[in-house]
C-alpha cells in the first residue's frame, strides 16, 4: 500500500491530447472559474482514456493549475469517475428499491454466473465492469441497467444473454 | 383549453417535438408576452398567484422562494438560475419524461424564470447517465438559440440568457440544492450550511433560485393560459397538475399528468391497472424512497401535498412505490438504507455513521441473525438520524420508510428474529 502510494506521487504528468485540450478550453467559456473546469475536464480525460490515470491527474493539475488533492477529493467522491481502468463498456446496474422489488437481485446473479464478475468486477476479456448504480429512473420498466451509454429495460435471463451476445458481436 | 400542460406534447413513440413543431402547438408564447410587455415583478405576481409548489419533494411555494432574491440597484448584478435535473429519488421517474418527451417546455420554463429573477445565466443540472434527456436538450438547446429565444437581447426584450448544460458525475446527494451548488462549482457535493440561503448568496456567492424540472415546466402555461386556468386544473387545494407514477407490481406502470387532488385509488386502479394476479397491496411508499409508507386504508384519500401530509407522510415527487403481499417489508427497508448508507456524503457524524450501522443490521435479519437488541437500535436510529439531528436531510429522508416500516410491519421484524430467517420467498 503505502510503495503504491508513494510510487503513485512520483508519477509523471502525461500530456493532454489535442482534443482534451480543445474540450477544456470549451469548458472554460462556460464556468466563471478553474476550479468548476476541474471536474469537467476529470470526465473529458476519462471520456477519452477510459479512465482517469493518476498521469491524468497531475496533467488537469498542471494544466488547470488545480492542487492535485483539490482533483483527487473530487474524482474520489463522483461515483461516475473511475480512478481505475474499467473495461470497454461498463454496466451500471440499478439496485434500487423499485428494481429490487421486480427481481434484480436474480438478474445480478444471472449477470454474475454469465461474466464471471460481480459488482466491482472486470471480465478477463476486458469487455465489461459490472458497476451497480442508484435508481436509474425507468422504475416503471424495472428492472433496468445501462451498459455504456444504452438503457435496457424490463430485464430477464433472456434478454440479458441476448445484450451481451449482441455487444459482442458487435466488436 | 390545456387539460395536460405538461404532456401534451409527449409521445415516446416518437422524438420530441422539435422547435416548429412546439411553437406551432403553442409553444414559446409566454415568451412572445413577456416581449409584449409583462414585466419581472409581473411574471412574480402570476406565480405567486398561481399557487405553484416545488415539485422537487419539498413542495416550498415556488414565488415566495423567487421573491426572497434580492432585486435593485444594490443587488448583485450577477444571478442564476439553476434546474435541478439530477433525479436520482429511489422511485421516482418524472423528470425524465419530461426532458426526454418535450425539452422545449423545461427551456421555456427556465427563459421565465430567469427573466423573473433576471438571470443572464442559467445552468441545468443534468444526471450523468440520463443520455437521452441530454440529446434531448443539446437540440433544444441549439434550436432556442438559432430561433432567438436565447442569447442576447431575446425578442427585442434587452434581456440576456445562455442556458448550460452541465452534466453530473453521480450521487445522490447533489439533488440537495446547496450540495448541488458545490457541485457546479466543482467541489466535493457536500451540503453547504444555511443560511446564508442560495436565493441571497448561491452559487460563486451570487443569488441563486435552483427549481426542479418538473416545477419549472409548469410555469410557461401559466403564463400562457393565466391563473384562473391553472387553479381550474386541480380537484383538491393544491394547484395545477402533477405526474403521478406507479412502480412495484401493478399491471401497467408508468407515469402519468393528472389533476392534482386525484384520489390514490384511481391512480392506482385506473391508471396502474390495480394489482397484478396474485398480488396484494400490502403498503406503498407515496413519493419516492424518503416518504413514510402509507396503507390500503388510505387510498381513498385525495392525492395532494396536504392530504397525504394529514396522515404523516409526503406527496413528495409523487411517483409511488407499492410494496406487494409477497415482498419481505423489512428486505424493502433493507435495501433502501443499504442506498442512504451508500449515498450518505459523508460530512456530519450521525449520518456516516450511522446509517451504515443501520444497513449492517438489515443484514444481519436478512441472513436470520436479527436480535431484539437490533430491532431496539433501529427504533432508537429513527430518532438519532432524525430531522435536527443531521446536517441536511438525507438522513431524516431514510428515516421515513425506517420509522413508519417499524411499526407497521412490526410482526415481519419479529418473525425474522423468531424464525432466523427471512420468511419470504423473494
Amino acid at each position: 500500500m503505502s510503495a503504491d502510494l508513494i510510487a503513485s506521487s512520483a508519477t509523471k504528468a502525461r500530456q493532454l491530447t489535442d482534443a482534451e485540450i480543445k474540450e477544456i478550453e470549451h469548458e472554460m467559456e462556460l464556468y466563471p472559474d478553474k476550479q468548476a473546469v476541474g471536474l469537467e475536464a476529470l470526465k473529458i480525460v476519462q471520456k477519452h482514456q477510459g479512465w482517469v490515470s493518476d498521469e491524468s491527474m497531475q496533467a488537469i493539475s498542471k494544466y488547470l493549475e488545480i492542487p492535485v488533492a483539490d482533483l483527487e477529493s473530487v474524482a474520489t467522491f463522483f461515483n461516475l469517475v473511475y480512478r481505475q481502468p474499467v473495461g470497454k463498456k461498463v454496466i451500471l446496474f440499478c439496485n434500487s428499491v423499485s428494481c429490487w422489488i421486480m427481481g434484480c437481485d436474480d438478474m445480478r446473479a444471472h449477470i454474475n454466473e454469465k461474466l464471471g464478475v460481480d459488482f466491482g468486477g472486470t471480465t478477463e476479456d476486458g469487455d465489461f465492469t459490472f458497476l451497480p448504480v442508484p435508481c436509474l429512473g425507468d422504475c416503471d420498466r424495472a428492472p433496468v441497467m445501462m451498459v455504456g451509454d444504452d438503457l435496457h429495460r424490463n430485464l430477464t435471463a433472456e434478454k440479458i444473454d441476448q445484450i451481451f451476445t449482441d455487444y459482442r458481436s458487435k466488436e | 383549453m390545456e387539460s395536460k400542460p405538461l404532456t401534451k406534447n409527449i409521445d415516446m413513440s416518437r422524438p420530441p417535438l422539435d422547435i416548429a413543431a412546439y411553437e406551432a402547438n403553442e409553444g414559446y408564447q409566454s415568451i412572445k408576452a413577456i416581449a409584449a410587455g409583462l414585466s419581472p415583478e409581473d411574471v412574480l405576481q402570476l406565480v405567486k398567484d398561481s399557487g405553484l409548489k416545488g415539485r422537487g419533494g419539498a413542495g416550498f411555494p415556488t414565488g415566495l422562494k423567487w421573491s426572497f432574491v434580492p432585486q435593485g440597484e444594490n443587488s448583485p448584478k450577477q444571478k442564476y438560475f439553476v434546474v435541478n435535473a439530477d433525479e436520482m429519488e429511489p422511485g421516482t421517474f418524472k423528470d425524465r419524461l419530461l426532458m426526454e418527451g418535450d425539452p422545449h417546455l423545461m427551456l421555456e420554463g427556465m427563459i421565465i424564470g430567469s427573466y423573473t429573477i433576471q438571470a443572464s445565466t442559467a445552468y441545468i443540472f443534468l444526471r450523468g447517465e440520463y443520455k437521452a434527456s441530454e440529446y434531448a436538450l443539446k437540440k433544444a438547446i441549439s434550436e432556442a438559440y438559432d430561433k432567438g429565444y436565447l442569447g442576447k437581447n431575446i425578442l427585442g426584450t434587452g434581456f440576456d440568457l445562455d442556458i448550460i448544460l452541465h452534466t453530473s458525475a453521480g450521487r445522490y446527494i447533489c439533488g440537495e440544492e446547496t450540495a448541488l451548488l458545490n457541485a457546479l462549482e466543482g467541489k466535493r457535493a457536500n451540503p453547504r450550511a444555511k443560511p446564508p440561503f442560495p436565493q441571497v448568496s448561491g452559487l460563486w456567492g451570487k443569488p441563486t433560485i435552483v427549481n426542479n424540472v418538473e416545477t419549472v415546466c409548469n410555469l410557461p402555461g401559466i403564463l400562457s393560459y393565466g391563473v384562473d386556468w391553472y387553479h381550474g386544473l386541480t380537484k383538491g387545494n393544491d394547484h395545477g397538475t402533477k405526474l403521478f407514477g406507479i412502480s412495484g407490481r401493478v399491471k401497467t406502470p408508468g407515469c402519468w399528468e393528472l389533476p392534482l387532488g386525484v384520489t390514490i385509488r384511481e391512480v392506482i386502479e385506473q391508471y396502474g391497472g390495480g394489482m397484478q394476479d396474485g398480488y396484494e397491496l400490502r403498503a406503498f411508499l407515496p413519493g419516492g424512497g424518503s416518504t413514510d409508507f402509507m396503507l390500503p386504508e388510505h387510498l381513498d384519500l385525495q392525492f395532494d401535498y396536504d392530504e397525504v401530509a394529514k396522515v404523516g407522510s409526503r406527496l413528495a415527487t409523487g411517483t409511488m412505490i407499492l410494496l406487494d403481499d409477497k415482498t419481505c417489508p423489512v428486505g424493502m427497508i433493507g435495501n433502501l438504507m443499504k442506498f442512504f448508507a451508500h449515498e450518505s456524503c459523508g460530512f456530519c457524524t450521525p449520518c456516516r455513521d450511522g446509517l451504515p450501522w443501520v444497513d449492517e443490521i438489515f443484514n444481519e435479519f436478512e441472513t436470520g441473525r436479527g436480535t431484539e437488541k437490533d430491532l431496539q437500535i433501529l427504533h432508537e436510529h429513527v430518532d438519532y438520524l432524525g430531522p435536527g439531528r443531521t446536517f441536511c436531510a438525507l438522513a431524516p429522508g431514510a428515516t421515513a420508510p425506517l420509522g413508519s416500516g417499524l411499526k407497521i410491519f412490526a410482526e415481519d421484524f419479529d418473525r425474522h428474529i423468531k424464525e432466523k430467517c427471512c420468511p419470504y420467498k423473494h
